[in-house]
């Protein structure tokens, strides 16, 4: 049905009858009006019976479709592309090299004027001719893993992800690896690669773009440059997700993988750092360390874990939370349950007798905070006094996000329990803040 | 005269209004400027995606190459996540699309079944998505000015630009303001034939588009483009023309200005010159003038510039040959040495010995070029590359003008007269906005357009004059003025409906002629001295000195009274200034007692202008006339 993309009903029984596809150009009689363009695919959302048009001048408009309407390919000879630009990628000796994983979102895309379509593009060609500036910056190799929007990602990918970059880093000299990512879950992403990847050589870095790349105005190019950037020359090997710190297209700022979080649907901001400030920013193509704390390039052997047990949930308490759900998640075999609480770590007394039988029953239950910001601290009232006592563990600062994902990647390196909760409160990742800022 | 017919002269209209909605197009954003301080102020850099560079015109591309930071200043009340580009567009405003619906409806165009909106590529920074959104709402159509039809090609809905607030080499700045505001524009087929007729039907078109009540007003608010074409001349896209009455003035000057250019193709074959004359061959000239009293020059060479000179074959005399006022073929070289050059300006032998350039130098630069009899020179002071872009691009236009008119868009000056803007963009490159679902048209939305249609323009004149019992010239006037509802609302709070009339008609026409800034004002400000003069707290009078201090001061009305001393006087203090006045003059009129009444009038009225009614003031010099026993 690709040839005709979208349409339906009587419309697509015209269209067929006409021997038209999408792309064609058609002329469409309706009474005493006669539209001329080319047929362009139609949008699942608009209305059944409607057909959409480019006009000549570059317009589309929907033409609605009745049982008179009369529809007719026309023959146009095509006009050869006059204005197709030839480029050559100049490559520069002695750079750094970089290598970017392609994972989805559209970190570079191509438009298709004709119909409008994005498609997203990672070649090496395509990335030096849309950011020109790359290629003064390294020699860039790219491999495309997958290509999925990032809601679709899954602990599996996680693994793939964490296999080829260690791959790379085996096999390749790169002074540093770049994830492109969607960004809804590539906080999820750089959580796990922190600990599937421990003690990498080179920078490890997520990259994404809230502005589509199929707009002049997306942030696209400056966080890739901000990435390029840091993974050859940064001094810092660690996962960090680059992204834009501020609305303008000034500084790309580097956040710790455990600590990072999406809190914007849409700004470029969206990727802020909790309870720290980013490791690193590149401001007027500088990169500035903003901290002391962080590893450095080329300490220690790379150690790859990359095995994650999906049975684990994130379970958020609310007003009127049942805790049948808690129940059920024991019935499933499920091995853990991180709990986003309230204020300092809280859930309602009615949960008690759930968690104990959860507890129980070997699943290990851990408690972080759904304020975001702070650490939960569970001595300071009786609820989190007779939680601790249930045997909950308390995860400080740690992200619900990274609790979860940490759980899961803990339960991939062992099924004991125990070992978990010994794994969970150890900082591996720097998931843990040693202290808060003011 | 001109013989527009024999000429072929073709002319089409792009004529576009801001619409007076609650919303801005695509966001909940109010759609009025701002006169704040920017609370908000972000740089930018827009990148055309890969597929599109081999799209752009030449010129937005140099553009983009010069890397060019864009500025934007916002404020929080009249921009959001929108205008900034952090956010997707929301759904397209339906209060815009009624008005064109009903725009479509008076111009007898056909509503599309649904409304697709566009992206359209726009680099330059005035857009912050680096796109502008538009969308047909209607398709085809006609208007008829003195008998003769004009069809209508189509009726769009597009978003405003943001406002260009300052410029230098390194950057633009923009506000965020403008962005967004909904804009209709009308496109006329390419039908019109004589300067008046397109003057005339684009009053026409504005007319129209102004009954339907929801148009801007005040500068700013009205855009026209022209596509002016005539025979074996070139299709000129002139923009930005602000005022209707300059549009028979920009055509004339530009018809003009083709003729001329055909004229200097003519003078060039004649002479004999070829295409391959014309080289890039730059001389550094700059030793000639290192003793040289032209400040130009010498500014550039002390920044670490070089004179380039080049040589044009038989050109002599067709550089100063002028095109329309104020242009000679010499100034078309130098708005492109300009545009992509950056430089200055340009000297040419034409105009030379001037501007502190000596015989001796032209002679010295003529020698050094081999520069004889009907050959000319160009000579550019800036740093080398400028210098040789600009030379460039002088070559260029001299090599255009052996074939006649070149294409391009143009900008258009107050006072008609137009500048080279950039070379005319290809076809329009247009894709889809994905981030707005594509809007149908529904049959109940184009009747409920037509239920609450105004009437036609001269029913609501009779209307007008029928309601408030005012003369045909002032209820025309009052259309004509964009100022229906404030109109309205003025006699509402008490006013004269005929002074309402000529208070927002004449009054604010000759302020606006004055030079005051009246567009600063809002609807509200002008009605608040509607009210102050309804309520008695001021004589009519006022309304010019008001209006004017607070156009100027951005003060409001009550302000204004205090300041200017402007409150109405109680009949108690007009009593006491006739007294004064009296004694003052008594001889005078006991004198001259059949003159008194008048003499006494004048001279008080002198003191109390603008803050006490003459028929009071009357009544009260009567009164004291007769105590005095002078009658």
């Amino acid at each position: 049905m690709e040839s005709l993309q979208g349409y339906r009903g009587l419309t697509l029984k015209l269209l067929r009858d006409a021997g038209v596809k999408v792309r064609d150009h058609i002329r469409v009689y309706r009474g005493e009006d006669v539209f001329e363009g080319i047929l362009m695919p139609r949008i699942e959302l608009g209305e059944k019976e409607n057909l959409v048009i480019k006009l000549a001048n570059g317009y589309n408009v929907g033409v609605r479709v009745t049982s008179q309407t009369k529809i007719e390919k026309v023959e146009v000879e095509e006009k050869p592309n006059q204005n197709h630009v030839e480029f050559k990628v100049e490559e520069k000796e002695g750079l750094p090299e970089v290598y970017i994983l392609g994972t989805g979102g559209t970190i570079a895309s191509r438009v298709e004027y004709r119909t409008g379509a994005v498609y997203p593009s990672l070649t090496t060609e395509d990335l030096y001719r849309s950011i020109p500036e790359l290629s003064n910056l390294a020699k860039i190799k790219t491999k495309v893993l997958f290509n999925i929007f990032s809601e679709n990602m899954t602990p599996k990918h996680w693994s793939e992800i964490a296999k080829t970059t260690a791959k790379i880093l085996e096999e390749e000299k790169v002074n540093g690896v770049i994830i492109a990512h969607g960004t809804d879950t590539m906080g999820y992403t750089a959580s796990a690669l922190s600990f599937a990847l421990q003690n990498p050589p080179t920078p490890i870095i997520l990259v994404g773009s809230q502005r589509s790349s199929d707009r002049p105005s997306s942030d696209a190019a400056l966080n890739l440059i901000g990435a390029v950037r840091a993974a050859a020359y940064a001094p810092f090997a660690e996962v960090t997700v680059a992204m834009h710190e501020w609305v303008a297209d000034e500084a790309i700022v580097f956040h710790r993988g455990t600590k990072v979080r999406k809190c914007h649907t849409s700004r470029r901001d969206a990727f802020q750092s909790i309870n720290t400030k980013p490791i690193a920013k590149m401001v007027e193509n500088k990169i500035v360390m903003l901290t002391e704390d962080y590893r450095r390039r080329g300490e220690g052997e790379l150690t790859l874990k990359p095995d994650f047990d999906e049975r684990v949930a994130l379970l958020k308490f609310y007003p009127g939370f049942n805790p049948q759900i808690v129940e059920w998640l024991i019935e499933q075999k499920y091995l853990g349950i991180v709990f986003e609480g309230t204020g300092l770590g809280h859930v309602g007394k009615y949960c008690f007798d759930s968690i104990k039988k959860a507890v129980d029953s070997g699943l290990v239950v851990a408690m972080t905070s759904q304020c975001i910001w702070g650490s939960i601290r569970m001595t300071v009232y009786d609820t989190g006094r007779d939680l601790l006592s249930l045997g909950v563990i308390p995860l400080k600062d740690m992200l619900p996000e990274t609790a979860l994902v940490k759980m899961m990647w803990s339960f991939g390196q062992t099924k004991n329990p125990e070992k978990v909760k010994e794994l969970m409160l150890k900082n591996i990742a720097g998931e843990y803040s040693e202290r808060l800022p003011l | 005269m001109v013989d527009y017919s024999r000429i072929g002269l073709k002319v089409g209209l792009e004529i576009h209004r801001q619409l007076d909605t609650k919303h801005k197009l695509f966001c909940s954003c109010p759609t009025k400027l701002s006169q704040k301080k920017p609370e908000i102020v972000f740089v930018r850099r827009l990148r055309p995606t890969q597929s599109e560079l081999g799209q752009f015109d030449p010129a937005a591309l140099f553009e983009f190459k010069k890397g060019k930071i864009i500025v934007y200043e916002a404020d929080r009340e009249t921009s959001c996540l929108v205008e900034s580009d952090e956010e997707p567009p929301h759904n397209l405003n339906l209060e815009a699309v009624k008005t064109a619906l009903q725009a479509a409806l008076l111009l007898n165009s056909k509503p599309v079944d649904e409304i697709h909106v566009m992206r359209k590529i726009v680099i330059d920074g005035s857009n912050t998505c680096g796109f502008q959104r538009t969308c047909i709402v209607a398709l085809g159509g006609f208007l008829e000015v003195d008998g003769k039809r004009f069809p209508i090609q189509t009726i769009c809905l597009e978003e405003d630009a943001a406002r260009k607030v300052g410029e230098d080499e390194k950057r633009t700045v923009y506000r965020l303001d403008r962005l967004g505001i909904p804009l209709i524009e009308v496109a006329t087929a390419p039908t019109i034939s004589t300067p008046e007729e397109a003057e005339k039907v684009a009053l026409a078109i504005g007319k129209i588009l102004r009954s339907t009540g929801k148009v801007k007003r005040g500068i700013g608010s009205i855009r026209q483009d022209l596509n002016i074409s005539i025979r074996d001349g070139a299709l000129i896209e002139v923009k930005g023309v602000q005022e209707l009455n300059l549009i028979s003035k920009v055509v004339e000057y530009e018809v003009q200005r083709q003729l001329k250019l055909l004229e200097i193709r003519d003078e060039l074959k004649k002479r004999g010159l070829r295409e391959e004359e014309l080289k890039e061959e730059f001389y550094d000239v700059t030793e000639v003038f290192r003793e040289t009293k032209s400040g130009i020059i010498r500014r550039a060479l002390e920044a670490g510039g070089v004179v380039l000179a080049v040589k044009l074959p038989k050109t002599a005399g067709l550089l100063k040959v002028e095109l329309e006022p104020k242009l000679r073929f010499g100034t078309e070289l130098s708005d492109r040495a300009v545009f992509y050059g950056g430089v200055g300006g340009i000297f040419h032998t034409d105009e030379l010995p001037a501007y502190g350039i000596t015989q001796t130098e032209v002679e010295k630069v003529k020698s050094i070029l081999g520069v004889s009899g009907l050959d000319s020179a160009v000579i550019v002071a800036d740093k080398p590359e400028k210098a040789g872009d600009a030379l460039k691009a002088v070559v260029e236009r001299v090599r255009e003008a052996l074939k006649g008119v070149p294409e391009e868009t143009r900008s258009a000056k107050p006072d008609g007269t137009t500048r080279y803007m950039r070379p005319r963009p290809g076809a329009a490159r247009l894709y889809p906005e994905t981030d707005v679902p594509p809007i149908p048209i529904s049959l109940g939305m184009v009747e409920e357009a037509k239920k609450t249609l105004p009437p036609p323009i001269d029913k609501q004149v009779e209307g007008l004059m029928g309601e408030f019992k005012i003369n045909r010239k002032l209820a025309e006037q009052l259309l004509d003025s964009d100022y229906q509802g404030l109109f309205r609302r003025a006699v509402e709070v008490g006013v004269p409906p005929s002074f309402a009339a000529s208070a927002l008609t004449e009054t604010m026409k000759s302020l606006e002629r004055k030079g005051v800034p009246v567009e600063n004002l809002s609807d509200e400000d002008i009605l608040d001295v509607f009210r102050l003069i309804g309520e008695g707290k001021t004589a009519k009078e006022s309304f010019s000195t008001l209006i004017e201090w607070m156009a100027k001061t951005g003060g409001k009305a009550l302000e204004a009274l205090e300041r200017l001393g402007l409150k109405t006087l109680t009949t108690h203090e007009v009593e006491v200034v006739v007294e004064r006045k009296l004694l003052e003059n008594m001889d005078y009129l006991r004198q001259n007692p059949s003159r008194a009444f008048n003499h006494l009038m004048k001279v008080v009225m002198a003191e109390v202008r603008g803050r006490a009614e003459a028929r009071v003031v009357a009544e009260v010099v009567r009164g004291c006339l007769s105590r005095h026993g002078i009658t």
